[in-house]
């Protein structure tokens, strides 16, 4: 049971993610990639990683994908070619040509292929996961082990917040 | 319960590769920013795999869980740098920003 629920979120996520490749609209590739991002929380969650499923759910999807599509939105010119009555939501974009894509990602794949399969992870095999909820751990470990770092990106998160108003707004002044 | 850890980090491969080529494909700027997400996704994917020998300590889901934060304010600035350039140019088409080469 939970092995198709596993095969079937390793579907979703790798179709949705073929998706934004091939799509030529940028607002459907910002919606498949919200779908990519669904699946590979699920993937988290199989994994064992409750709390980063949920992250993953808020930071991505109620963040980053949200300001994808005001980004999406804000860079589009509005006289486009089609008329917005007849092809709402249409912004289409062009390719590059296949082949460099093709060659150096398809190259890393099959070097990542080859070297995945050949390889004997002995730390995976000897393994008894247990669903066990890890927030406390990772609750206990942010407020001892990880005290400077999770400081450290919470000055780092408002550096990029003042940051990002100050680069975006800039130009109001000239 | 009987899945195969090995299959995450095919996932994760596959998934760094369609981001690479996404990265590489389009001329969009906005759709380099979603590869580089997607990218950063595979990583962590990898992480929380091999993070799950590991219940004690958990250092891979630490670890990207900082990747996240990173990631998030990372966004955050590109997506300011790219409207500040839609501003300049009027296009963010990445190969008509060949100022510099004139």
């Amino acid at each position: 049971m939970v092995q198709i629920v596993f095969y079937l979120f390793i579907l979703f996520t790798l179709g949705s993610a073929l998706a934004v490749l091939l799509t030529k609209n940028v607002l459907y590739a910002a919606f498949f990639l919200l779908l990519t991002l669904l699946g590979v929380a699920g993937l988290f969650v199989l994994a064992g990683a409750d709390f980063l499923a949920v992250s993953q759910i808020m930071i991505y999807m109620g963040g980053v994908l949200v300001l994808v599509i005001f980004g999406v939105m804000l860079t589009h010119k509005a006289d486009a070619p089609q008329t917005d009555y007849t092809q709402p939501n249409t912004i289409l974009i062009k390719h590059r040509s296949w082949l460099w894509a093709l060659v150096i990602a398809g190259g890393i794949f099959s070097v990542l292929y080859t070297a995945l399969v050949r390889g004997n992870f002995v730390l995976l095999g000897q393994r008894e996961v247990s669903y066990r909820s890890t927030v406390d751990t990772i609750g206990r470990l942010l407020m001892t082990e990880y005290l400077i770092p999770f400081e450290i990106a919470g000055v780092l998160l408002l550096v990029a917040l003042i940051g990002a108003t100050t680069i975006a707004a800039s130009s109001r002044t000239n | 319960m009987e899945i195969n850890s090995g299959l995450f980090l095919l996932v994760g491969a596959a998934l760094f590769s369609i981001g690479l080529a996404i990265v590489i494909l389009k001329r969009h700027a906005i759709m380099v920013l979603m590869g580089i997400e997607l990218m950063l996704n595979a990583v962590n994917l990898n992480l929380i795999t091999f993070s799950q020998n590991d219940p004690v300590r958990l250092q891979g889901q630490l670890f990207s869980l900082f990747v996240m934060i990173v990631a998030a304010a990372e966004a955050a600035i590109a997506l300011a740098i790219i409207l500040q350039v839609y501003r300049h140019f009027k296009t963010v088409q990445l190969d008509d920003l060949n100022e510099l080469k004139k």
